[in-house]
């Protein structure tokens, strides 16, 4: 069911992606990072951003811990928590989903 | 790093059209003082199947004859993409009477506008809407008049009409597009907001948005039908509130209540020439899809020799009632002048002749007080006949036939 896609629950496993409905882009005009949704208009701050653009539907969140761990030389156990529960609250929002298997 | 990103999202902050200016003027904006608007309502015709009786557009309909060309709409496209406009609203009319709205979808993704369909459905097949998809559309917006046959194809005046909207809402759901589903609230329907809010559910809207009709053009001439009771509106946000609570993370509740019933107006447009354009069938920019009744303003259009920008900035008609500075009292000295901006210009135009005047839907405006008394009376009335929307001028409904 399309609908019970919406309200994903993130772990380590988890690939996320934007839904369609949620693009993230550079505004140009205004020089600022921009979510835009229906009706809405978001103005995510750096780091959501950065974690934003790791999420493409290929990598997991284990992957995009590591990845953010090695960038800033953190721990990757203190950080992981603060990305899974960032990632958990731009989903509960609608901005990220669970990539889908591709079977093509 | 990891404070700065349970930092994050406090700094997340949904910025919503009521206050996107907000962000223009911290960032400084492209225009000397209004920035160009986020989104912007691209009316691509006035033709529609449908005949509601409280339909937004103007009571002179634009023929099709006049509709700017497929060219002619994707320069448009373009120059707003230029300018920093984010988002674009396909609407009407109804916009899939369009054979090139595919097309126009298509060339509004390839500048990277984000694109919103604001339809009636009755018009599309899967496939187009498959198309659609395709092309890059990014949300889509389906009215409905009720939640049941009866009433919903009586109020649209089309017969069939809401079956085939619940058969259009399953299949945008089935090609994983965001739905929101728009009803539209009157006195003959309220009644059945709590199964519209449970029809909303069943086809797995994301959104629901509960307008109450605004009372201008067509919805003006229809008022003693459509007017809600004082009761009605307490009860509708009653359930309104309820269902927010309740559905919280399963379906977002926008909620429109009519200003006539309101103590203050409503910030219409988010202040004229604010944060808001639309663009007519024919082209002209407009400070809102009601614009044009009122008389004596002149309208530019994407046909003459000025860009958007230009005329956003610089025109007459936008600048007529932009900030402050226009305002008569009780507006000019109000406490609220920032905030609600004097309310709506067409209302008042309609309401009292002159579009310079307080929004009667204030308590302050010296005619508030008549008006609210004969909407009361209206409401309590039993004058339950529409006046179709059409291009023959409206048709009266006689029974049975959707005056058709």
């Amino acid at each position: 069911m399309a609908g019970r896609s919406r309200n994903i629950s993130v772990s380590e496993t988890s690939r996320p992606v934007l839904p369609r409905h949620a693009k993230l882009k550079f505004d140009e005009t205004r020089q600022v990072w921009v979510i835009l949704a229906p009706e809405r208009v978001l103005a995510p701050d750096e780091i959501a951003v950065e974690v934003l653009q790791l999420c493409d539907g290929l990598r997991n969140v284990e992957n995009i811990i590591d990845q953010l761990a090695a960038k800033y030389a953190a721990e990757r156990g203190a950080i992981s928590a603060d990305v899974i529960a960032m990632l958990q609250d731009l989903a509960d929002k609608g901005f990220l989903t669970e990539a889908r298997e591709r079977t093509s | 790093m990891s404070p700065t990103i349970t930092d994050a999202n406090s700094s997340f902050a949904p910025i919503d059209h009521s206050d996107g200016l907000a962000v223009l003027e911290q960032r400084g904006s492209v225009a000397e003082t209004f920035g160009i608007p986020l989104a912007v309502l691209a009316e691509l015709t006035h033709r529609c199947p449908l005949q509601c009786p409280y339909c937004s557009n103007p009571v002179e309909l634009e023929r099709g004859g006049s509709e700017l060309s497929t060219e002619e709409w994707k320069k448009v496209l373009s120059e707003l993409a230029e300018i920093g406009v984010l988002q674009i609203h396909f609407s009407g009319g109804e916009p899939t009477a369009r054979k090139d709205l595919v097309e126009l979808v298509q060339h509004a993704t390839n500048v990277g506008l984000y694109s919103n369909l604001i339809t009636s459905a009755v018009l599309l097949t899967r496939e187009k809407l498959s198309a659609l998809a395709d092309a890059g559309l990014c949300h889509v917006q389906i009215s409905f008049q009720g939640n049941e046959p009866v009433l919903a194809d009586r109020v649209a005046g089309f017969k069939n009409a809401h079956h085939k909207k619940i058969e259009v809402a399953k299949w945008t759901r089935e090609l994983d597009l965001p739905l929101t589903v728009n009803a539209v609230m009157h006195r003959q329907n309220l009644f059945q907001l709590p199964d519209i809010i449970q029809m909303a559910i069943d086809l797995d809207a994301d959104r629901l948005e509960v307008a109450n009709v605004q009372y201008y053009g067509w919805a003006l001439k229809n008022r003693a039908a459509l007017m809600p009771t004082l009761q009605q509106i307490e009860e509708t946000s009653r359930i309104v509130e309820e269902a927010q609570a309740r559905l919280k993370g399963t379906l977002a509740i926008d909620y429109v209540v009519p200003d006539y019933y309101a103590l203050r107006p409503k910030k219409c447009m988010g202040g004229w020439g604010r944060q808001f354009f639309n663009i007519s069938p024919a082209g002209k920019i407009l400070p809102c899809h009601a614009a044009e009744s009122i008389t004596g303003l002149e309208f530019l259009s994407v046909r003459s020799n000025h860009s958007i920008a230009w005329i956003w900035q610089n025109s007459e008609a936008f600048n007529r009632y932009r900030g402050t500075g226009w305002m008569p009292e009780p507006c000019k000295s109000c406490e609220f002048r920032e905030i609600d901006y004097g309310g709506c210009r067409c209302q008042a135009f309609a309401l009292t002749g002159d579009a310079g005047n307080t929004d009667p839907a204030c308590t302050l405006s010296p005619m508030h007080d008549k008006i609210f008394k004969l909407a009361e009376q209206e409401s309590a009335g039993d004058n339950n006949r529409f006046l179709y929307r059409n291009f023959a001028g409206g048709t009266l409904e006689t029974g049975g036939d959707y005056g058709a």
